[in-house]
């Protein structure tokens, strides 16, 4: 369904789409990329299931979230494709194990339970 | 001119939830809203359904507390029949975590003090140490020392809420009346005139549920509602796999994934503006609770205004200088949706209040009363 302007400058970064090669001028957004990989859809949604793509291309509408190398829920608009890039389909919400999370957090008091008043 | 059997200024949770019973009890009945320039308690709040830190001191409000969330089944269930819309009603009960055993001993003493002021009324609670609560909650922060417990607690989705008290108050023949600011009210008994830039509805009962605005509309109907705005601040993370199962106070995880992040409190008039120190004691809590919750991203902050009484308790009151007009102030439009639409507007079609409510009334800030 898209295809780059006959003026956009050379494709040469190579990044993954949900296991296909796309190539896409420098500068291009990872959504772009899906949109030139010809995918239907890119995530289903946690809420209802139903499938969703790239929509407003500026940040705004959260349609076009995605695995990026590796980490979910990325807004692809708003990131440059790389060389390299792997850009992995969603299925509903992401997964977090809490008990897998090995960080150790920055030492500070323990605010107050609500804080900025009584 | 056009005639009603009530109006109600105010189209947030508190007025659409009164609209709602009143239509419900066969009244014919106008809500007058402002616009999307209204500061809206009712589309930033936190969508619990809480009760167990509720009315400390003041057993009436954790009576009415209790009375709206065994309400609020009924309602839920009524409003998904009627309109479609689940309001996503889960009452599990709630936990509310201590960091450290200096917050714990504290609320235990707490939830001991509401426990006694329930009298015959009761007041099931239980304090949970760490143990037991890190078998509930995966990758517990090694600050939280424990948890007040209550059956009592749960959370909803609030703007469902709204959004649903809207459809029902429509389909049964409610009239909606947005973008509308009171500009002159003439008041006498049971006798209520209400003035728009070129309108004019009547009504012999009225019920100011303005939130904020009815601190200068209670004056002109007999009443007196001093509230004031105090600010609060949310964050909101990506969705997750469901990982409570149930809401823990200042924390909880929506049906659909997301963590909001609570809470805070500060005077700062009628500003919505956020803190960035005030977000990140937010976050620093949180963290200390769940570590693993510094791996989510933020995906939305946001401020909103609570309608807050100078005590903190809500206010409902009926004017004796002009029968017919009643109020009702509070900063838990969620948590008391079911006794508003339930409780409260059965009153109003009657006529009056039930004597249960003469302790929210006023009439307490009125020292020379009070001498």
């Amino acid at each position: 369904m898209f295809r780059p302007r006959p003026d956009a400058p050379a494709a040469t970064v190579e990044v993954e789409v949900d296991g296909r090669t796309v190539r896409v001028p420098e500068g291009a957004s990872a959504a772009a990329a899906v949109l030139l990989a010809g995918l239907a859809s890119l995530r289903d949604t946690p809420v209802t299931g139903s499938a969703r793509a790239p929509y407003c291309m500026m940040g705004v509408c959260f349609e076009c979230l995605a695995e990026i190398d590796g980490v979910p829920n990325r807004q692809s608009c708003m990131i440059a494709a790389l060389p390299g890039m792997r850009i992995r389909r969603q299925r509903g919400a992401r997964d977090i194990d809490p008990e897998d999370v090995p960080r150790t957090l920055p030492s500070f008091p323990i605010p107050a339970p609500r804080s900025g008043g009584a | 001119m056009t005639q009603f059997d009530a109006i109600v200024i105010g189209g947030g949770l508190v007025g659409a939830a009164i609209g709602y019973g009143l239509v419900r009890d066969g009244l014919r009945v106008a809500i007058v809203d402002e616009g999307d320039i209204a500061f809206r308690a009712s589309r930033g709040n936190f969508g619990l359904v809480w009760v167990q830190s509720k009315g400390l001191g003041a057993p009436h409000y954790q009576r009415w507390t209790r009375l709206s969330a065994e309400e609020w089944p009924a309602l839920a269930a009524e409003l998904g029949e009627r309109t479609g819309i689940s309001v996503g009603l889960e009452q599990p009960g709630g936990l509310q975590l201590c960091l450290g055993e200096e917050e714990l001993e504290k609320r235990r003493a707490m939830m001991e003090q509401m426990r006694r002021e329930a009298g015959n009324f009761g007041f099931e609670y239980r304090m949970l140490d760490r143990s037991e609560l890190a078998g509930i909650l995966p990758g517990l922060g090694a600050s939280v020392a424990g948890a007040s417990w209550t059956p009592y607690d749960g959370h909803a989705n609030s703007l469902n809420l709204l959004h649903a008290l809207h459809k029902g108050f429509g389909e049964r023949g409610g009239t909606y009346l947005p973008g509308r600011t009171v500009i002159e009210a003439h008041a006498a008994p049971h006798d209520f005139r209400v003035e728009f830039a070129g309108e004019t509805i009547v009504a012999p009962k009225v019920v100011l549920a303005a939130g904020l605005g009815n601190a200068k509309l209670a004056p002109l109907f007999g009443l007196l509602a001093p509230v004031r705005p105090q600010r609060g601040q949310i964050l909101v993370t990506e969705r997750t796999n469901r990982l409570w199962p149930l809401p823990l106070g200042s924390l909880r995880q929506t049906q659909e994934g997301t963590i909001m992040l609570g809470s805070s409190e500060e005077d700062v008039g009628f500003d919505t503006g956020q803190k960035p120190a005030i977000m990140r004691n937010i976050a620093r809590r949180a963290v200390l609770c769940f570590p693993w919750i510094a791996e989510l991203q933020i995906v939305r902050a946001w401020a909103a205004l609570r309608v807050m009484p100078p005590d903190g308790l809500p206010i409902y009151d009926e004017s004796e200088e002009f029968p017919g007009a009643f109020t009702a102030n509070c900063h838990s439009g969620v948590t008391l949706a079911g006794a508003h639409a339930n409780a409260f507007a059965p009153m109003v079609t009657a006529g009056a209040l039930d004597p249960m409510m003469m302790p929210f009334s006023a009439k307490r800030f009125d020292v020379s009363a009070a001498a």
